[in-house]
């Protein structure tokens, strides 16, 4: 079995389907991406495998196990760690602070809580910041520190929404680069991305949605030039 | 850096201790031991509060029941009232099991207001069951104790627990997911933080210690009715003003704001007369405005922009 499975993943909202009959699995060490237009449920997506929202049909396996019932909490500690498109920075504590608060997880201890956020934020390049409150940095700033939380929890695989989103083509750059060096250090990476050139440049597999539903699957460039994919995004004609 | 700080602490707690030495007179003596109860309160308060950042407007429930349960004991059953000290911050937790079970359901605002009716339920229920409670007739019991000096260093000894107990809970992984769960929950989630469960972490030793500061002023003002003891504005309000005063989320906030706040109101109420009231509203005003982290708190907010300069690191907030 896979390492990460969705089988026939459903969502509702009343009358909505957010999310039919998705499919797709991920295997270790890959970074799989998620692409699709506004609204076609990608972020839902996410929020069903960490189980903020309830499914209302289909399964998650995670490594071996089925996850779709365990509590949100528990999500992370089983190894799947996740970011919000929408920053939730911890605002009035330092960005140490931020990060101890994902060490806490596998440890009790403030020191090593204090340690393990030391180097991750080294891994992640925030050393000048590690002192400053969270609500005071600038938006790229914001986004690595949502990765270096999850990261703190350990995670064997990583949820990354829209890391680069809002960020100039030079932030994007050392934004990409981080995340192939967490790939490099044995994670498994599952991105949301909007900017195609971003995501064509780092998945290994990119799977393409629709209102909810797959329209193409496979390599980066394959996906690109799928005709299905070429019509979401810039309608009828240029299929 | 901390031996500085524990010789700061422990200077402090040798001045309190000498206090009634110097302060004789029984009225100064009796604001002193006010300030205690105050300070207890608030630094409870503060833990679920002011760290955790579920705002409670509800706290006069513990108050009360705390101070009820050293009453009935006296009323019903002829025990010491001091027996209440031990029960009445347990019965207060066993109360805080339900309420939070209920009002954790509700974020922010919603959690406020459920608190406050919660409050106001426990005032009104104690008030008509009158057969038990006595109603508004309230409680009255004969001290065995009138030394001020005596009830001075009970509280004093109730306020150093109260503040040990939270500086480590505070500055421990607890108090670090209390504050995640305050700055965002949904965050914290994400991090595996059971959210729930460490909100009544919080609530259950906050409602303690409200709960032992109601049955020692039980003890110590020996006269209780529901309208004093469960009162919204009067506890519930107070204990909020007290702690945004000292600075909420500080170690020794919700100390200094007692303080203030109790020797300032009953300064003014000695010398303003009727104006009394008024003037302390618009200084509260002015505090809040001004400094609306609270006098601790502003003083950490000093703190940590020198700490991050002599590291040397990138300034600003």
């Amino acid at each position: 079995m896979s390492f990460f499975e969705a089988k026939s993943l459903t969502k509702k909202f009343g009358g909505l389907t957010a999310v039919n009959d998705l499919s797709f699995s991920v295997e270790k060490g890959e970074i799989f991406g998620i692409i699709g237009p506004n609204g076609s449920g990608k972020t839902t997506v996410f929020n069903l495998i960490s189980r903020f929202f309830p499914v209302t049909s289909g399964e998650i396996w995670f490594q071996d196990k089925r996850i779709d019932a365990l509590p949100a909490h528990e999500i992370c500690k089983i190894g799947i760690g996740r970011t919000f498109q929408v920053v939730k920075p911890l605002r009035r504590m330092t960005v140490q602070e931020n990060v101890m608060a994902g060490a806490f997880l596998r440890t009790g201890s403030i020191t090593n809580a204090r340690h393990r956020a030391e180097e991750i934020i080294n891994f992640c390049n925030m050393d000048n910041y590690k002192l400053r409150e969270a609500k005071g940095l600038p938006i790229p700033l914001r986004k690595r520190l949502e990765i270096a939380r999850a990261l703190a929890t350990e995670p064997q695989l990583l949820l990354l929404d829209e890391t680069c989103a809002g960020l100039n083509p030079k932030e994007s750059e050392a934004a990409i680069e981080l995340i192939r060096r967490i790939r490099d250090a044995g994670i498994t990476i599952i991105i949301i991305e909007h900017i195609m050139k971003v995501m064509m440049g780092i998945s290994d597999r990119i799977l393409a949605i629709n209102f909810g539903k797959e329209i193409a699957l496979g390599k980066p460039q394959e996906v690109a030039n799928h005709p299905e994919v070429i019509k979401a995004y810039l309608g009828d004609a240029y299929a | 850096m901390l031996n500085k700080k524990m010789l700061m602490t422990i200077a402090f707690a040798l001045i309190a201790v000498a206090l009634p030495l110097v302060i004789k007179a029984p009225y100064q003596q009796h604001i002193l031991i006010l300030v205690l109860i105050w300070a207890t309160m608030g630094t409870a308060w503060n833990l679920l509060s002011g760290y955790a950042g579920q705002v409670s407007f509800g706290h006069a429930a513990f108050f009360g029941v705390g101070a009820y349960s050293a009453g009935l004991l006296t009323l019903h059953l002829g025990l010491s009232p001091w027996w209440g000290l031990i029960l009445g911050p347990v019965m207060a937790m066993l109360v805080a099991l339900p309420i939070g079970a209920i009002a954790f359901r509700l974020r922010g605002p919603y959690f406020a207001l459920a608190t406050l009716a919660l409050g106001e339920i426990f005032r009104l229920v104690f008030l008509n069951t009158t057969n038990f409670t006595n109603g508004a007739k309230g409680i009255l019991i004969m001290p065995a104790i009138t030394s001020k000096v005596f009830y001075y260093y009970v509280g004093l000894g109730m306020l150093a627990v109260t503040v040990l107990v939270v500086y480590l809970i505070v500055h421990s992984k607890v108090g670090f997911y209390l504050v995640s769960i305050r700055e965002d929950q949904d965050a914290a989630t994400s991090l595996g933080i059971p959210t729930s469960l460490y909100k009544n972490l919080a609530l259950l030793p906050s409602a303690f210690f409200t709960g032992l500061a109601g049955a020692f002023y039980m003890n110590y003002v020996a006269f209780i009715e529901p309208n004093i003891v469960f009162n919204l504005t009067n506890i519930s309000i107070m204990v909020i003003l007290v702690v945004m005063l000292g600075g909420v989320a500080t170690t020794w906030g919700p100390t200094i704001g007692a303080a203030l706040y109790i020797i300032m109101g009953e300064l003014f109420r000695t010398t303003l007369g009727p104006a009394n009231v008024l003037v302390f509203g618009v200084i509260v005003c002015l505090i809040i405005m001004f400094l609306p982290n609270g006098i601790a708190g502003e003083l950490d907010i000093l703190k940590r922009i020198t700490q991050r300069k002599k590291a040397g690191l990138s300034g600003g907030v």
